[in-house]
C-alpha cells in the first residue's frame, strides 16, 4: 500500500488521494500449503490473485553435479531423494537409462518386480497427493485415512528394501534382492481390500458439494496449453490428452499388462483429482496382474561385471570375491554414449538424460523433473482466481520440491 | 427486608450465580477440546490424546498449562492496545452471552424480556474481536482473515435474523424462557425444520467452524487473524471459540430443541440435564462436520448466505406467518 500525494488542486487544498496497490503476499516457503519449500509471491487484489510468481531453489542440493562424482550404483539413492513421494519410480528411470547404455535387459522376474513396485509407488504417490490436496481445500480426514494405507504400502517397501522411504532397491540389471517369502500374498491381500478404501475416500470427496465447488472449473488447463507448457502425467490426461508413457513407450512389463488410461475432459482441479483416483484403481489392476504373472527366477543379471555375485558364492569362489570387490570399489564401466530415458512416474514424464564417457561415473546426468512443468504454469492457472483457489491448484498439480530443486 | 434484597446483596447473588455458571462452563470448554480431539481421532482412525492421565483426561489442563507458560509475543508493528484487547473481547463476549441462557425453568441469571435480541447483539459483536485482531496484528495474513470475517458476518447474520423472527412469530415472545415454554407440545425444529437447518449452518459460520473456518483458513491463511497470537492471548481466542460453540448450541437448543424439556416431556425433573445433553449432541455434530467437510471459499459462503439462505428463510418466514394467520394461532401480546 502506498500513499501518493497528488498535486494540490486549488479547490480542495487538503484533499489527499490514497492509491491502494494490489498487495503482495509471500506464500511460503514455510506455508503449510506450499508442499515443501515453494515460495510463491502472490500479488493480490483483495483476495484475487493478479500474479503468481513461484520461486524455487530452496531445496537445491546439486544432485546432478554430485552424481558426476559417484559410480552408477552409488547414484541410485539420489533418485530416491528427488521425488521422495515416489522413490522407486525415479530409481526406475535411472536404472533403465543405465541398462540402455550398458545394452542389457533385466531378467523377467526383476522386470515384473519393478513393474509391481512402480505401481505400488504410484498408489503411494497419489494417496499422498490426493489427501493432502484435500487438506489444502480444508478436509482434514482424508490425509489420515490415506496415511493409514500408505503405511501398509511402505511396509512392502520395507520388506523388500529395509527402508520405508528411500528404498534404493532397483539396480541396473534388476533389483537388489528377491521378494521375501510371503510378500506376494500380503500384497495380494492388500490389493483385495484397497478398492474399498478408494470407495470410502471418494465417499468423502467425489460427490461432496463443497469439494466440487472448490475444485470444478478451478485452474482450467486446455489441452493445447497443457502441451505448450510441457505437461505430462495425470494433469495432462485430465486436460483430455491420453498420453501415458506406460502405453506409448512401454518399458519393463507394461506391454504385458492390461490397464486403462483415465482421461479427463475439462482440465480443472476436479478432473485432476478424478484422474488420480482412477489411476489408483488401474494401478491395483496392474498390481494384481503382476502378482499373477510373476514366475520364479533370477532377479538380477548373471553377469558379475554388472551385478554382484551372491554372498555365499564369495566365500567359495575367488573370482566372485574379486568381482564383488571391484563392483563395490570401482563400480562397473558404462560404454560411452548418451540416452534420454523417460518413464511415467506417478507425477508424469520423469526423464533422465545420461551421458556416459566410458568410465565408472556418469559424465553428465540431466534430470527432467515432472513438477517443474506444472509449477511454471502456476501463473497461467492461478491468475484471476482467489487465494484459496491458488492453494487448491498447488495441491492439484502435485509438486514435490525434491525433484524440482534437485 | 432480608440482606439479599439490598443492592450489595444482589451483587453478591449475581456474582455467585455467574461463578456457578462460568466455572462449569469453562470446564466444559476444556473438555470440549478433549472431546473434539477424541471424536476427530475416531473419525480419522487415530487414538487422540491418551497419555496425560487416564484416557488422556488431563490433557486439557496440560494444554492450558502449556499456554500459560509460553511467552506472549507482540509483533513490533502491532497496535499493542488493540492487539491485546481483541482476544479479551472475544472471550468476554462469549462469556457474557450466557447471562440470559436459561438452563431450566427460571434458571437464568438475567431473565430479561428481550433475551433473544441480547443474544443476537452479543453474538454479532463477536466478529469485532476477529476484525480488531486482524487489523491490530498488522500482518497481511491476519488482515485477510479479518476481511473474510467481515464478509462472512454480513452474509449469514441477515438470514439468521429471519430465522429468529420466525421463531419469535411462533413463540410470541422475545424471552428465552417463554420461547422454551412455547415448545411444550412440539419442539420448533419440527414445524420449522428448514429454519432449524439454516440456523444450525449459520451457527457453524458464526463460530468460524468448518466448513466456514475461512477467517482461520489453515491452509491458505495459515491461521488467519490468529497468526500473530501466542500464549494466553491465543488461548483466549481458543477458549472464546469453544465457548461460542457451546453458546450457539445452547441457543439452538432453546430456539429449536425445546430447551430443558425432554422428548415428549418425559422426566421433567432432569431439566438441566436434558439441556446439556442436547447441547452435547449439537456439539458432536459440530465436530462431525469438521471431520467430514472441506472448506468453503469466501465468495461461495457469501453466495450461500445471500442467494440460498436469505431467500429460503424469507420465504419460510412468510409461510410461517401465513399459516399462523390462517389458522388463527398467531400469538397475541398478553
Amino acid at each position: 500500500m502506498s500513499e501518493n500525494l497528488l498535486p494540490v488542486s486549488p479547490d480542495a487544498p487538503n484533499r489527499r488521494v490514497i492509491e491502494i496497490d494490489s498487495h503482495a503476499v509471500n506464500l511460503g516457503p514455510q506455508h503449510p500449503a506450499a508442499h515443501g519449500v515453494l515460495r510463491l509471491i502472490l500479488e493480490l487484489d483483495g483476495e484475487v490473485v493478479e500474479r503468481a510468481d513461484p520461486h524455487i531453489g530452496l531445496l537445491h542440493r546439486g544432485t546432478e553435479k554430485l552424481m558426476e562424482y559417484r559410480t552408477y550404483v552409488q547414484n541410485v539413492p539420489y533418485f530416491d531423494r528427488l521425488d521422495y513421494v515416489s522413490p522407486m519410480c525415479e530409481e526406475h528411470t535411472f536404472v533403465l537409462a543405465v541398462e540402455k547404455l550398458l545394452g542389457v535387459t533385466a531378467p523377467e522376474r526383476a522386470q515384473w518386480i519393478r513393474t509391481l513396485f512402480a505401481e505400488i509407488t504410484r498408489v503411494l504417490n497419489h494417496l499422498l497427493n490426493l489427501t493432502t490436496y484435500a487438506l489444502d481445500v480444508g478436509a482434514t480426514t482424508p490425509p489420515l485415512w490415506g496415511f493409514e494405507e500408505r503405511e501398509k504400502l511402505m511396509e512392502f517397501y520395507e520388506a523388500v528394501s529395509g527402508a520405508r522411504l528411500h528404498s534404493n532397491y532397483y539396480r541396473p540389471g534388476g533389483v537388489n534382492r528377491d521378494l521375501p517369502a510371503g510378500l506376494v500374498d500380503r500384497i495380494g491381500e492388500w490389493a483385495e481390500t484397497f478398492p474399498k478404501f478408494i470407495d470410502d475416500l471418494e465417499g468423502l470427496l467425489t460427490a461432496n458439494r463443497i469439494w466440487k465447488q472448490r475444485t470444478v472449473d478451478i485452474g482450467v488447463m486446455s489441452p493445447e496449453d497443457a502441451l505448450a507448457w510441457g505437461w505430462s502425467g495425470p494433469p495432462l490426461r485430465a486436460s483430455g490428452i491420453a498420453w501415458d508413457l506406460r502405453r506409448a513407450q512401454p518399458y519393463d512389463k507394461y506391454a504385458e499388462v492390461d490397464f486403462q488410461i483415465p482421461v479427463g475432459r475439462n482440465g480443472d482441479c476436479y478432473d485432476r483429482y478424478l484422474v488420480r483416483i482412477w489411476e489408483m484403481r488401474e494401478s491395483v489392476k496392474i498390481i494384481r496382474q503382476c502378482l499373477a504373472k510373476m514366475q520364479p527366477g533370477p532377479v538380477k543379471l548373471h553377469d558379475n561385471k554388472i551385478a554382484p555375485p551372491p554372498r555365499a558364492e564369495m566365500k567359495r569362489s575367488m573370482e566372485a570375491l574379486i568381482h564383488h570387490f571391484k563392483l563395490y570399489t570401482e563400480g562397473f564401466h558404462v560404454p560411452a554414449g548418451a540416452t534420454y530415458t523417460a518413464t511415467e512416474s506417478p507425477k508424469g514424464e520423469f526423464g533422465v538424460y545420461l551421458v556416459a564417457d566410458g568410465t565408472n561415473k556418469p559424465y553428465r546426468c540431466k534430470i527432467r523433473p515432472t513438477g517443474f512443468a506444472f509449477l511454471q504454469a502456476m501463473e497461467h492457472l492461478a491468475k484471476r482466481h482467489m487465494l484459496a483457489d491458488a492453494v487448491a491448484i498447488i495441491g492439484s498439480i502435485d509438486i514435490v520440491f525434491g525433484e524440482i530443486d534437485r | 427486608m432480608s440482606i439479599w434484597d439490598t443492592t450489595a446483596g444482589h451483587v453478591v447473588v449475581v456474582f455467585a450465580e455467574a461463578l456457578a455458571l462460568l466455572v462449569p462452563l469453562l470446564i466444559m470448554v476444556a473438555y470440549l477440546t478433549y472431546a473434539e480431539r477424541k471424536v476427530l481421532a475416531a473419525i480419522q482412525m487415530r487414538r487422540g490424546p491418551n497419555v496425560v492421565g487416564p484416557f488422556g483426561l488431563l490433557q486439557p489442563f496440560a494444554d492450558a498449562l502449556k499456554m500459560v507458560m509460553k511467552e506472549t509475543v507482540i509483533p513490533e508493528g502491532a497496535n499493542r492496545a488493540l492487539f491485546l484487547l481483541a482476544p479479551m473481547l472475544t472471550f468476554a463476549l462469549a462469556m457474557v452471552a450466557w447471562a440470559v441462557i436459561p438452563l431450566n425453568a427460571g434458571w437464568a441469571i438475567a431473565d430479561i424480556n428481550v433475551g433473544v435480541l441480547y443474544l443476537f447483539g452479543i453474538s454479532s459483536l463477536g466478529v469485532y474481536g476477529i476484525i480488531i485482531a486482524g487489523w491490530a496484528s498488522n500482518s497481511k495474513y491476519a488482515f485477510l482473515g479479518a476481511m473474510r470475517s467481515a464478509a462472512q458476518m454480513v452474509s449469514y447474520e441477515v438470514s439468521m435474523g429471519f430465522v429468529i423472527v420466525s421463531v419469535l412469530l411462533v413463540a410470541g415472545s422475545l424471552n428465552l424462557t417463554a420461547i422454551v415454554e412455547a415448545q411444550k407440545t412440539v419442539w420448533f425444529c419440527v414445524p420449522l425444520f428448514p429454519m432449524f437447518i439454516v440456523f444450525f449452518i449459520s451457527t457453524l459460520a458464526e463460530t468460524n467452524r468448518t466448513p466456514f473456518d475461512l477467517p482461520e483458513g489453515e491452509s491458505e491463511l495459515v491461521a488467519g487473524f490468529m497468526v500473530e497470537y501466542s500464549s494466553m492471548s491465543y488461548a483466549l481466542f481458543f477458549l472464546g471459540e469453544y465457548a461460542n460453540m457451546i453458546l450457539m448450541s445452547g441457543i439452538t437448543t432453546i430456539l429449536f430443541l425445546g430447551g430443558w424439556m425432554g422428548p415428549f416431556n418425559i422426566l421433567p425433573v432432569l431439566g438441566p440435564l436434558w439441556f446439556v445433553l442436547k447441547v452435547c449432541f449439537l456439539l458432536f455434530v459440530f465436530i462431525w462436520v469438521r471431520g467430514t467437510f472441506p472448506r468453503y471459499r469466501y465468495d461461495q459462503l457469501m453466495r450461500l448466505g445471500w442467494k440460498v439462505f436469505l431467500p429460503a428463510s424469507l420465504v419460510w418466514l412468510v409461510i410461517t406467518a401465513g399459516v399462523l394467520l390462517a389458522t388463527g394461532t398467531l400469538p397475541t401480546p398478553a
